[in-house]
């Protein structure tokens, strides 16, 4: 059984490393892209975060000339104020149409009205419904409020009384994420990149066990030979395996290498990458090699060509995501009953390990066996589906 | 030497094979012929022990077919129809690999390799990779795959389906040449002419059951026929249908 195993894992290995499509899709493009893409896009946000917070806000105002010191306030406060439409119904349209996320309009009444001491009108247009421009309505905004208690407490110092009657509540927020933490939020999505890559990396593998075999008519004549079905399936799946391993690899690789051109430091960030978290890492989502192989050669068995079996099999790749999804939603906090679900339990002991937490020993041990528990199960099955006459089509 | 009794088999509502027996000796060519449908892949594929009979039995060299898998697939060299090869490894690693699976020591892999790349004649093209081979050096190939291991039984389904005049010349030298050395040979045809030139005996098939077993001159004589054509469709038609 076990030389039958070894014969079998060294020529698929073989044979899948001189087929360019397996090694292209394997150890190139699952691997590389994932990350490739995903540092780039970082790159962006960061960019547009990091802009709102140093770089003056450019404030279309209609009707500037009637708050002169409102102007000078705001631009105090590093905005600029901007021409704007000429009328209010034309801010509006350029409102509505997109052609600005916020007009401020300052009615002519303005000045007269904050003389006489009744609350003066300043319209903020803006769309609510358009994200883009909620940080800039909400720059706006606080900038409007900041000036309205100055004024207040300006009137209130007037006639004698102290400005802090009105603040009987004083509202601080005490953000405790660390800058290791705030990356996380960033890189623990990266999770799904690595176990997408690792999929990715035994697909060919994987399908080639039962549809690609049979659609090349060398699936009979294997299965005539002296040998146990189980020998023939186990060593397939461990070269899906080790394909699976390898990809993993390149892509944490990878995103080591590609995460140093990521400017996470200046938003506070450092990111917890380094090579003892990308080899932590690897060990942590090794195991689910196993469960991956077993499942994407148990649902490429049930169909009838290699087209179709790369149909049902890109959708193996989406699986993984759903648990990862609820939880982000849900918010959980890892906990040893999760670590019983695959590629979850994955994700966040990666997520705790890129936040520099200390990784527990029971979530690990209950991750890992968990996994190739669930893994050993399907590869069984495979071997069951393998003895089934109806195997040949 | 491979004995078939009574083997049944049904996918579904069909019955494939309906009972068929017959003997194939060693040192003898037998030909199992029949019109498409007619059950001779089926009762092949039981003998190569990829399917498992309904009734009857199967055995190879005494070895029961379905008690003893293992044992009697060791026993067999088989060459399934549309036998198909790895395209990105070597005629000779294709070969070689079916070697290890046999359980071939490795001490003894690359003389029993040598072996049969020489016998069938491939030597010119053993060491290229098998993507782009002719329909010709496929067969000649899976051929030699299957016979690295030295099988005292050789089964072949439809082997001359698809090869040119040469190549089907050549598989009938070598399958005139394993009759010489005493093994048991056992193929499938619906080609009369082919089953006549090369059989010593000829297990007619037709729905499922033996219509008749004799030598090509028996078949003759039974049927009354002076020619083996007429004589084929003679001892179909006498399956009730």
């Amino acid at each position: 059984m076990l030389s039958t195993l070894h014969t079998v894992f060294r020529k698929e290995v073989l044979d899948n490393f001189r087929d360019r499509r397996t090694l292209l899709s394997a150890l190139l493009l699952g691997p590389l892209f994932g990350p490739v893409i995903f540092a780039f896009a970082i790159n962006l946000s960061l960019k547009q975060s990091l802009s709102d917070a140093s770089e003056a806000l450019e404030l279309p105002v209609l009707g500037s000339e009637h708050a002169p010191n409102l102007i000078g306030y705001l631009r105090s406060h590093n905005i600029n104020v901007a021409r704007a439409p000429a009328t209010r119904d034309a801010a509006r349209t350029a409102v509505e149409t997109g052609a600005h996320d916020v007009v401020v309009v300052i009615p002519e009444s303005f000045g007269r009205d904050l003389a006489e001491g009744i609350p003066a009108t300043v319209e903020v247009i803006t769309d609510q419904a358009n994200r883009a421009a909620e940080r800039e309505s909400r720059r706006a905004l606080l900038a409007f409020n900041a000036y309205n208690q100055e004024l207040a407490a300006m009137r209130l110092s007037a006639r004698g009384v102290s400005p802090l009657v009105v603040r009987p509540l004083n509202i601080d927020v005490i953000d405790v994420s660390t800058p290791s933490g705030r990356s996380a939020i960033l890189l623990g999505m990266l999770s799904y990149f690595f176990i997408f890559a690792l999929l990715t990396g035994g697909m060919n593998l994987a399908i080639d066990t039962t549809a690609g075999e049979r659609e090349r008519g060398s699936l009979e004549p294997l299965l005539c030979l002296p040998v146990t079905r189980e020998a023939l399936i186990y060593g397939k799946i461990l070269a899906a395996c080790l394909f699976m391993a390898a990809s993993l690899l390149i892509s944490l690789a990878s995103f080591y290498v590609t995460l140093k051109f990521v400017p996470l430091e200046k938003l506070g960030m450092t990111p917890n990458f380094g090579p003892a978290v990308v080899f932590t890492a690897f060990l942590l989502l090794l195991p689910f090699t196993l469960l991956g192989a077993a499942l994407m050669t148990l649902v490429a068995s049930f169909t009838k060509s290699y087209k179709e079996a790369q149909t049902w099999v890109s959708i193996v790749l989406i699986a993984p995501t759903l648990p990862i999804l609820v939880v982000s939603i849900l918010m959980v906090r890892p906990s040893a009953e999760l670590m019983l679900i695959p590629s979850l339990s994955q994700h966040l002991l990666l997520v705790g390990l890129i936040r520099n937490e200390p990784l527990n020993g029971l979530h690990v041990v209950v991750s890992v066996v968990a996994t190739l528990a669930a893994g050993a199960v399907l590869a069984w099955a495979c071997a069951r589906l393998y003895r089934r006459e109806g195997l040949l089509g | 030497m491979i004995r078939v009794s009574g083997l049944q088999k049904s996918f579904g509502e069909v019955k494939a094979v309906n009972g068929v027996s017959f003997d194939a000796p060693d040192g003898r060519i037998t030909g199992l012929l029949g019109p498409n449908g007619a059950g001779k892949s089926t009762t092949l594929r039981i003998l190569y022990t990829v399917m498992k009979p309904d009734q009857g039995s199967a055995h190879i060299d005494g070895v029961d077919v379905v008690a003893q898998t293992l044992e009697a697939r060791r026993r067999i060299g088989s060459l399934p129809h549309g036998s198909g090869l790895y395209p990105h490894l070597t005629a000779r690693e294709n070969i070689e690999y079916y070697g290890k699976l046999y359980g071939i020591p490795p001490a003894d892999l690359e003389r029993k390799v040598d072996t049969v790349v020489r016998q069938l004649d491939i030597g010119g093209f053993a060491d290229r990779r098998t993507k782009g081979f002719s329909h010709g050096q496929r067969t000649k190939v899976a051929l030699a795959r299957a016979l690295v291991h030295e099988p005292q039984n050789v089964i072949l389904d439809e082997p001359s389906s698809g090869l040119d005049v040469m190549a089907t010349r050549s598989l009938r030298e070598l399958i005139r040449q394993l009759k010489a050395a005493g093994k048991c040979v056992l193929f499938s045809s619906h080609v009369m002419q082919e089953v006549a030139a090369l059989c010593d005996e000829i297990v007619i098939i037709a729905a499922g059951q033996v219509a008749m077993h004799a030598s090509p001159e028996g078949i003759l004589d039974a049927t009354g026929c002076d020619d083996l054509e007429d004589a084929f469709v003679q001892a179909i038609s006498r399956v009730g249908r």
